[in-house]
């Protein structure tokens, strides 16, 4: 056993002392050679810290830098083009907190709020499955209830490499238990998502966890440590050496090389039994009123909360490092500062209310340490034995990092791809279209998800209206007078690589869709842009010119961005993964109890394609599993008729004249038709107006099927009219069939022993 | 009068709140009960609620049943106090040995959460007399250690004394021995279920109404005193 493994209580000596590098030794040691390119720090960037600092920075100052100049949390090639989610925002009152915050705020009426927020965990979860994805749902569980807000559910968006290839059978698994052992143990339900599979995350799996929660609009709470005087209080877990580095080294550096076994131990390890604790103590001590300020730890841990606090309140801070307490009593103040150690917030606390605040984190069993003051020097002072390790103006960390103006070059290979268009591949006849409807409904992408879905927690807290398999996850948030949220998450990387611009346009409109078909007002959006590196100069086209898509498309929805994360380096080697905007929109739905399932459930309801069909196969689940092609152009996506749309959806569900409905996407008419008959029981019978596999297979956007009840076929067909949305009368439901006239009739046994057994028969 | 029914809270248990408004929804008075106070705040009945107390920690329910609030209710059950415990709460019953057997791991090695069908054997226990005895159920099975098991004479023993309170009905979806769901105590007052009835209240929140029977059964007796 070494010096470095002892493990004592905190403020124990290590075995050997080494010299702490103190602001007294910076400036009398200027010419000392400092690992900053190590830490993921530029030449230029080491240089701007020494001329914010006026010497060169001690080893803690050093590490506040690298973990808040990393791309991770600063934002540093992605800055300048976020702006346009500002910039054009569409005008709005629903917006209480925006962009810059932990997570947005809306206002959802009837003086609530929910908060909601998409975040990566990409990296952590493909070195180690189970934890990294287990503690992606933690760290955005944190930044929810770091708003003030009541944790109520959470989603997932997932993408893997091949469905049948080894390392996804080590990934896949991991991920998913972890997002089950993490999430089910906080009690939150799980309610909804996406799961995907394309050779092109074989070595970069996407795991974006989503969490939303409730609060009413007093409750909000701000990261901002204001009024000099107050106390710093650390609570939640200890300390420990788990994910020191994790941002700047993980987040900020693609896979491969010789680096890739170092990184090994920069996973955090999570603890939901202790998250749960800190959600309900920290909701009492909200409740009680004693919080002025609140943080929650995660990627930079002490470094990023005492950094985004002080510079948040306009204020200064002291810390006392010696006082935070450590798993490991070997760890040196620059270790304290970048662990991410899981569990663990940040609050600012008048000297009055420390006594009952500690008070309640003791109920709790939540250890809570005063580590500091705020102050009003405008400087954040740290201290270690007794010497200043750290004296920096707090916003030159936070708020002032580097900006880079990255070269941006569209990938001249495109027009070959593009000018490669799928109307050359051949297309099904009448009597052959059940084979690649058959071959959609079993793949991985388009079969039942349940084998993933079934081992969340989508029951508990009793307020799930709708989780997978429906459109969107829906949930009550008032009891008397049923008003609900809903939210749905899409990402299309197919689209997205053929047009970037038009395939995020494609995501978010496919969200806003999901989430209207339930019956909800679309109100807000939130997004997780993954991208290859931001060094090469076709990804910075790529994540540009989607960018520019989500904020038009939102501008022209009229629903505002509130917030979301950039994961950049998602490659392996040199090849970049497509890219992937993942899209997240929230509805509000006025009565729950009026929400339309995407299921058939019984007979004697007209069946109604709505919007316009054309031969769009352009990056569709068809053109890729049938011929294994990808090539023209993505859907027009036309944002004015998804608008219309969504304005006869929300109608329709509100004046009870629809039983089921199901959004159009992935697959088509043909998937949708299969799976509202299996998720309902009940089969149909339809007749197509047109080319089968162009009706069938055929992925243009703004279009639903809907099942209109019994008795209202004029009066929905009246709204569809007033809206000006195409509506084409396609069969009934009834049976245990689905029958497409003049094609095939295929039993709902056949169809269920192809769409159920997808994963089980690769997974197990 | 209105029956008080008391919900305890360990920490981590995580259904307490769909438990006290299953009691609620059938009429009853729900009462907070906390894992620390040695007080049962004179309910009528207790419900130990699903969870992950202590973080499952050690065992599931091991850590549990030694909380204050359990030093209350293991003589209050010997008394004859109706106690329901369900999933996290059955397996803190087993461990707090007020019921017989074990909960296991899953036979798949997975956390299942499921739409099932059950069978009310014995119809009864105080939390089941509202329900006939072979009537079926659809409930809610959410569980990684939800596998019931106990060793031959145990299980000769509860078949004979009719303490098997429910099996689940069709295909066995844990692994747990002779289909059991759930089980009673020899007096009948102590029921441990794993399935969750709480989360089948109503349709618009869960699969059926089915469960609201368990939270109504219980209030029958006061009603009637």
């Amino acid at each position: 056993m070494t010096s470095q493994d002892v493990t004592a209580g905190p403020g124990a000596p290590a075995a050997a002392p080494v010299p702490q590098d103190t602001v007294r030794a910076a400036a009398a040691t200027p010419g000392r050679q400092q690992p900053f390119g190590a830490l993921g720090l530029t030449a230029d960037e080491y240089a701007r810290i020494r001329a914010i600092l006026g010497r060169r920075p001690t080893d803690a100052e050093l590490a506040i830098y690298s973990v808040m100049w990393s791309e991770h949390c600063s934002y540093k090639s992605s800055r300048k083009y976020l702006r346009q989610f500002a910039d054009k925002a569409p005008a709005t009152d629903v917006l209480l907190a925006g962009i810059g915050q932990n997570a947005g705020v809306v206002d959802i009426g009837q003086g609530y709020a929910v908060t909601f927020k998409i975040e990566s965990h990409n990296h952590p979860s493909y070195v180690e499955p189970y934890q990294g994805a287990a503690t992606g749902v933690g760290g955005i569980v944190r930044d929810i209830l770091a708003m003030g807000a009541r944790p109520i559910a959470v989603m997932d968006s997932l993408r893997f490499g091949p469905a049948d290839a080894p390392d996804t059978h080590r990934v896949l698994p991991g991920v998913v238990a972890g997002i089950s052992f993490y999430g089910n143990c906080l009690g939150l339900p799980n309610i909804g998502g996406e799961l995907g599979f394309d050779p092109c995350y074989l070595g970069n799996p996407l795991v974006n966890a989503l969490c939303v929660g409730v609060l009413r609009h007093r409750d909000l709470k701000l990261a901002a440590a204001t009024g000099p005087g107050n106390k710093v209080i650390l609570f939640g877990s200890r300390t420990g050496p788990d994910g020191i580095g994790g941002a700047s080294v993980l987040a900020s550096a693609s896979f491969g090389g010789a680096g890739e076994g170092a990184k090994r131990p920069s996973v955090q390890v999570g603890d939901p039994f202790m998250e749960k604790l800190l959600v309900e103590c920290c909701l009492e001590v909200y409740q009680a009123g004693l919080v002025v300020g609140i943080q929650d730890l995660g990627a930079a841990g002490v470094a990023c909360a005492t950094t985004e606090l002080s510079a948040g309140g306009g204020t200064g801070m002291r810390v006392r490092l010696d006082e935070v307490p450590l798993r490991d009593a070997s760890l040196g103040p620059a270790e304290i500062l970048m662990s991410e150690s899981q569990e663990r917030m940040m609050a600012i606390v008048t000297p009055a209310n420390v006594g009952a605040f500690l008070a309640t984190c003791a109920k709790w069993d939540v250890q809570a340490t005063v580590i500091g003051e705020v102050t009003d020097t405008g400087r954040l002072e740290m201290t270690w034995r007794g010497d200043c390790v750290v004296q920096i103006p707090p916003g030159s960390a936070a708020d002032d990092g580097p900006v880079y103006d990255r070269p941006v070059r569209r990938p001249g290979s495109l027009d070959a791809v593009t000018a490669d268009d799928p109307a050359r591949l051949p297309r099904p006849a009448h009597g052959e279209v059940l084979a690649d409807l058959l071959l959609l409904v079993g793949s991985p992408d388009g079969g039942d998800k349940t084998w993933v879905t079934e081992q969340y927690d989508r029951y508990v807290r009793g307020d799930t209206v709708l989780a997978t398999p429906h459109d969107a996850g829906l949930l009550r948030i008032d009891d008397a007078t049923g008003l609900g949220v809903a939210l749905a998450t899409d990402g299309n990387g197919r689209y997205c690589y053929l047009d970037p611009y038009a395939g995020t346009q494609l995501a978010l409109a496919e969200a806003y869709r999901n989430v209207a078909v339930t019956g909800a007002r679309p109100l807000a959006v939130t997004n997780c842009l993954n991208f290859g590196s931001p060094e090469d100069p076709a990804v910075m086209w790529q994540f540009t010119e989607a960018v520019r898509g989500l904020a038009d498309g939102c501008l022209q929805l009229g629903v505002p961005v509130t917030g979301g994360n950039v994961s950049f380096y998602n490659q392996t080697g040199s090849v970049p993964i497509r890219p992937t905007p993942v899209v997240g929109v929230l509805g509000v739905h006025d009565d729950v109890r009026r929400r339309v399932p995407s299921g058939f459930s019984a007979p004697g309801a007209t069946i109604v394609l709505l919007g316009e069909t054309r031969p769009e196969f352009g990056g569709s689940l068809w053109a890729w599993l049938r011929h294994a092609h990808l090539g023209g152009l993505p859907p027009v996506a036309d944002l004015e008729a998804e608008r219309s749309l969504a304005d006869v959806l929300v109608a329709a569900a509100t004046q009870r004249l629809v039983v089921a409905g199901h959004d159009l996407s992935d697959g088509g008419l043909a998937l949708a038709l299969a799976e509202s008959c299996l998720t309902g029981g009940t089969g149909c019978t339809v007749e197509l107006p047109g080319d089968p596999a162009t009706f069938l297979f055929a992925e243009s956007a703004a279009r639903a099927v809907v099942a209109v009840r019994a008795g209202a076929d004029v009066a929905f067909e009246r709204l569809c009219a007033a809206h000006g949305v195409p509506a084409t009368v396609l069969g009934r439901t009834g049976g245990v069939a689905l029958q497409v006239a003049g094609c095939f009739a295929v039993s709902l046994a056949e169809l269920a022993q192809a769409h159920r057994s997808a994963l089980p028969a690769l997974f197990g | 009068m209105t029956a008080r029914v008391g919900v305890v809270t360990f920490p981590g248990s995580l259904d307490d709140r769909d438990a006290c408004r299953a009691v609620r929804r059938a009429g009853g008075e729900p009462v907070e009960l906390w894992h620390d106070d040695a007080s049962l705040r004179g309910v009528d009945a207790v419900i130990l609620p699903g969870g992950f107390s202590y973080g499952d920690y050690l065992r599931c329910g091991a850590i549990a049943r030694f909380a204050p609030v359990m030093g209350e209710i293991i003589p209050a059950a010997a008394r004859g106090l109706p106690v329901l415990g369900i999933c996290n709460g059955f397996q803190i019953l087993c461990e707090a040995h007020l019921l017989p057997g074990a909960l296991t791991r899953n036979a798949a090695r997975r956390f299942i959460n499921r739409d099932v069908r059950i069978r009310i054997e014995n119809a009864a226990s105080p939390w089941t007399s509202g329900y006939q005895a072979g009537q079926e159920l659809t409930v809610v099975l959410k569980s990684g250690e939800g596998a019931y098991m106990a060793d031959p004479a145990t299980l000769a023993q509860l078949e004979a004394n009719g303490q098997i309170l429910a099996r689940y009905s069709g295909v066995n979806p844990n692994g747990s021995v002779a289909g059991i769901a759930g089980v009673v105590s020899a007096a009948g007052n102590v029921a441990g279920l794993m399935p969750h009835p709480e989360h089948a209240i109503d349709t618009l929140t869960g699969p059926t109404a089915d469960g609201l029977g368990f939270f109504s059964s219980v209030l029958l007796p006061v009603a009637r005193a």
